[in-house]
């Protein structure tokens, strides 16, 4: 059996990675919430944002946290653009062909990559990489620490803007009654690029706050876009809060039944939770409806 | 008119000449990329017919294609099974796991995005559970012995096994046509359209829509059966990896979803593209796929009704009728 | 007296706090035409989807032929003969006239000749004939709603439910349509229509049946419903039926 101690550090190891993980589910869900789309492209963004920060360190150096600071209007303004002239022009509008389109993009992404950076599995040599936070009888990692204290401050800013700013409140009201935004004078086309920027801007952040603890390789993505889908079907599409409880709870699931299960099974689990919440509550725990 | 709904004429006639085509006397690498084209265009035929015809977009048919493959795989290295049975079995059991699927999803009432992603989770697990399991191997994969017999279902010459994945595709090319001639066939498309509309018709769309997931996942199990006879090598990855679920798709979308011809032109035209690409950029990995990806943005965005569809430009009308 | 067709016994239908159909009785008459009309929100749809079996009443019964339905899905209704169409039509896009109305046909034809020649009669019946082979999603507004009906009509159902089948219609294609509708009764089929033409619900229905905010306010002859005080109010709003009244008499 294992000793309780061990137990409470997986799920304090589980919480800090499920922090990234809600910080990636809530530029999904954020998506998901105002268009009305799954963004199949999500994982693949990732990917990019994370050889974006590898890239910034090994040819200028620049640390992974400062990178913040470049990759997230970068990448703000890539969601934007892929929205406004790729994904909103090419799928007509129509569900199917949103999914197609983001997974045309997926595909082009993420082999884009691969193309440019071979299929290495790479990581960033940063001093404090292995830096640990001594609490009570716990050790725990620092970057991951930085990376849970990171998230929960943009969970808040993004909160924050969508309540005080003009921006935010139009975006919330289109994601309510889009017909009536429209009526209202709001530039939806403008407002979705806006959302889906901001989408590709949480991705920005989290990328930065994992490279330090994390590898990248141009499928790394995937293995989080899928947590990403769990956590937002979890936290009921949509919705913030459920975003970031989801991820929080994903996360530990994941570390616990990995400690349980080992590596590899551990995975289960999360994928288990998703089809049995797709089956049977498919509007989340914490959605209210549809 | 004539490609989207292709007369059995037609389709007789294309089958006759690919089937000449080893007789040129091509070298086994152009062997091996057209029965490679086949077994993709066979996995999309089986996505295309609930996909296509029945509008339930799933990104996970690698679930299928695994389970075919793996089935006749471990029948023959674990059990001793016949291959020609174990392929048989494959396909049950893939249209099994088919109908499973189905079953739990069509009766939670997923669909669009829903049903995609349900999918596509469904097939994660079994690509786990394969990596993991004592029984396929884990992730040593697991080897079919070389034992070269048409009793095997191995074959010393590369035509022989186009042949094999010719005749299927050809069979599924007639069984579709079949099928778009009859009740079934114009109730997946009234589903498609309009759920609604097709139960108030008397349409029972549940019975329908699982008919149609059981099908196609024991046509595109065949494509996996077929392909782990062909190599005689199996791994998670390669049976139940997410690659087979988009290669499936993309050859039906690409070709024209719905359509008799749209997985066989989709397939042959994405890995012509593909080769192409490949010897224009040199051996950049993920170059083929870069314009996979690109080419489906474009085909979504400038010819919804897939390259088919831009034959056939005007022709929206459906089936020619001709009745007595 | 024979049996009614339908009987609808104190149908309600709650969403949440708001009640669209509230305790709402009423028959339809074996080889009649009823008009369900009401004002605009007054539960019209709403009690068409649970008798058609798409919605299962919050309470309230059902009957069709004498027999509970209630429970039944649309599918199974269809095949007891109880067909209906949509308010917006929405035809099969992939498929022609011809195809659409045949997937209406394979309920009693399973054979695919069979289907089509039925299509075709159904087709002839309706007006489309000359459109049959024509693309579904070619048609005009008014080419559409005869193929919602045409494609209802091929289920040969014996009870027919009409949802607004004439809304967006000019006045000569609602001319055009009405004879098509007195053929259908005619061929033995029952029928019950939610309406807002009321020159085509004077001129086709025998009886009528009034919501208003889910309740059943008024029923009987057209002609006699209509000058209903309750009836006036519903539709002109509170005092309509007095001001209308003083109005008359003044002259």
């Amino acid at each position: 059996m294992y000793s309780p101690a061990i137990i409470f550090e997986a799920v304090l190891n589980g919480l800090m990675t499920g922090a990234v993980y809600a910080l990636i589910a809530l530029g999904l869900t954020l998506v998901y919430g105002v268009l009305h789309i799954i963004n199949f492209a999500h994982g693949a963004l990732l990917t990019a944002a994370m050889f974006a920060v590898f890239a910034l360190h090994v040819a200028f150096r620049v640390d992974p946290y400062v990178s913040i600071l470049i990759v997230t209007p970068l990448f703000f303004a890539l969601g934007y653009g892929l929205q406004r002239f790729v994904i909103g022009p090419a799928s007509h509008g129509d569900d199917q062909n949103i999914l197609l389109v983001t997974l045309g993009l997926s595909i082009l992404i993420e082999n884009g990559l691969l193309a440019i950076f071979r299929s290495d599995t790479r990581t960033i040599d940063v001093p404090y990489g292995f830096n640990v936070v001594e609490v009570g009888p716990l050790l725990l990692s620092q970057p991951k620490l930085i990376g849970l204290a990171g998230s929960v401050a943009v969970a808040i800013l993004l909160w924050l803007f969508m309540v005080r700013t003009d921006t935010g409140k139009a975006i919330r009201a289109v994601a309510k009654e889009r017909l009536g935004a429209t009526l209202m004078g709001i530039d939806v086309a403008h407002i979705y690029a806006i959302t889906f920027g901001l989408g590709c801007a949480c991705l920005a952040v989290a990328a930065a706050l994992l490279m330090p603890s994390f590898y990248v390789n141009p499928r790394v993505g995937n293995a989080f876009v899928l947590v990403a889908f769990t956590i937002v079907v979890l936290g009921g599409m949509g919705s913030i809060a459920g975003a970031l409880i989801g991820g929080l709870f994903i996360g530990m699931v994941e570390s616990v039944s990995g400690l349980l299960l080992g590596e590899s099974l551990g995975q289960i689990g999360i994928f288990l939770i998703f089809i049995l919440v797709l089956l049977l509550r498919p509007t989340g725990l914490f959605g209210a409806k549809a | 008119m004539l490609l989207r709904h292709p007369p059995f004429a037609l389709l007789i006639g294309i089958l006759t000449v690919l089937a000449g085509l080893p007789l040129l006397g091509l070298p086994n690498t152009a062997l091996n990329f057209l029965f490679f084209v086949l077994v993709i265009a066979l996995a999309g035929q089986g996505w295309n017919l609930a996909g296509g015809y029945g509008g339930q977009f799933s990104f996970g048919h690698a679930a299928f294609f695994g389970v075919g493959a793996y089935t006749t795989a471990i029948l023959q290295v674990r059990y001793g099974v016949n291959a020609w049975l174990g392929f048989g079995a494959g396909i049950a059991l893939g249209s099994f796991v088919g109908f499973v699927i189905g079953s739990l999803s069509f009766r939670a009432g997923l669909r669009g995005s829903y049903f995609a992603l349900v999918t596509l989770a469904f097939a994660e697990v079994l690509r786990i559970l394969a990596n993991a399991a004592p029984i396929t191997g884990g992730a040593a994969g697991i080897l079919i012995k070389l034992d070269v017999a048409p009793a095997n279902f191995q074959f010393a010459s590369r035509a022989v096994f186009f042949w094999i994945a010719l005749a299927l595709v050809g069979a599924v090319l007639i069984l579709n046509r079949m099928i778009e001639q009859r009740r079934f066939g114009a109730y997946l498309v009234a589903i498609r359209e309009n759920e609604a509309a097709a139960r108030a018709l008397g349409v029972n769309v549940l019975a329908v829509k699982l008919q149609a997931i059981s099908l196609s996942a024991a046509i595109t199990a065949a494509a996996g059966a077929l392909y782990a006879q062909y190599f005689l090598y199996l791994d998670a990855a390669i049976a139940f990896g997410p690659w087979i679920s988009v290669e499936a798709l993309l050859a039906a979308i690409i070709g024209g979803a719905g359509t008799v011809l749209g997985p066989l032109l989709g397939a042959g035209l994405l890995h012509g593209l593909g080769e192409i690409t490949k010897l224009a950029a040199g051996r950049v990995p993920g170059i083929d796929l870069v314009v996979y990806g690109i080419v489906l943005i474009l085909v979504v965005a400038f010819a919804p009704r897939g390259v088919i569809g831009l034959f056939t430009k005007g022709d929206k009308g459906g089936e020619p009728t001709s009745h007595g | 007296m024979a049996e009614p067709m339908l009987q609808v016994k104190n149908l309600t239908k709650r969403f949440g706090g708001l009640t669209a159909v509230n305790d709402a009785s009423f028959s339809v008459e074996a080889g009649s035409i009823t008009g369900l009309i009401g004002p605009n929100g007054a539960g019209k749809t709403t009690a068409f989807t649970m008798i058609s079996g798409f919605t299962v009443p919050s309470a309230g019964e059902v009957l069709y032929e004498g027999r509970s339905i209630l429970g039944q899905p649309p599918e199974t209704l269809a095949k007891l003969g109880l067909a209906r169409t949509f308010q917006i039509v929405q035809p099969f896009a992939g498929l022609s006239v011809r195809e659409n109305i045949a997937v209406g046909a394979y309920l009693r034809h399973p054979a695919r000749d069979a289907a089509m020649a039925e299509a075709d009669r159904v087709a002839a019946l309706v007006g489309l004939a000359g459109e049959a082979d024509k693309s579904a999603s070619a048609l005009t507004v008014a080419g559409r709603k005869r193929l919602e009906l045409a494609r209802a009509l091929a289920t040969g159902p014996r009870l027919l439910l009409l949802d607004e089948v004439l809304a967006g219609l000019n006045p000569s294609e609602i001319r055009d349509i009405i004879p098509v509708l007195q053929k259908v009764r005619a061929a033995g089929v029952t029928i019950l229509m939610i309406e807002h033409v009321m020159q085509a619900v004077m001129s086709l229905c025998e009886r009528v049946v009034v919501i208003a905010e889910g309740k059943l306010i008024a029923e009987g002859a057209p002609e006699q419903v209509v000058r209903e005080p309750r009836v006036i109010e519903a539709y002109l709003g509170q005092g309509a039926a007095e001001r209308l009244a003083r109005g008359e008499s003044h002259g």
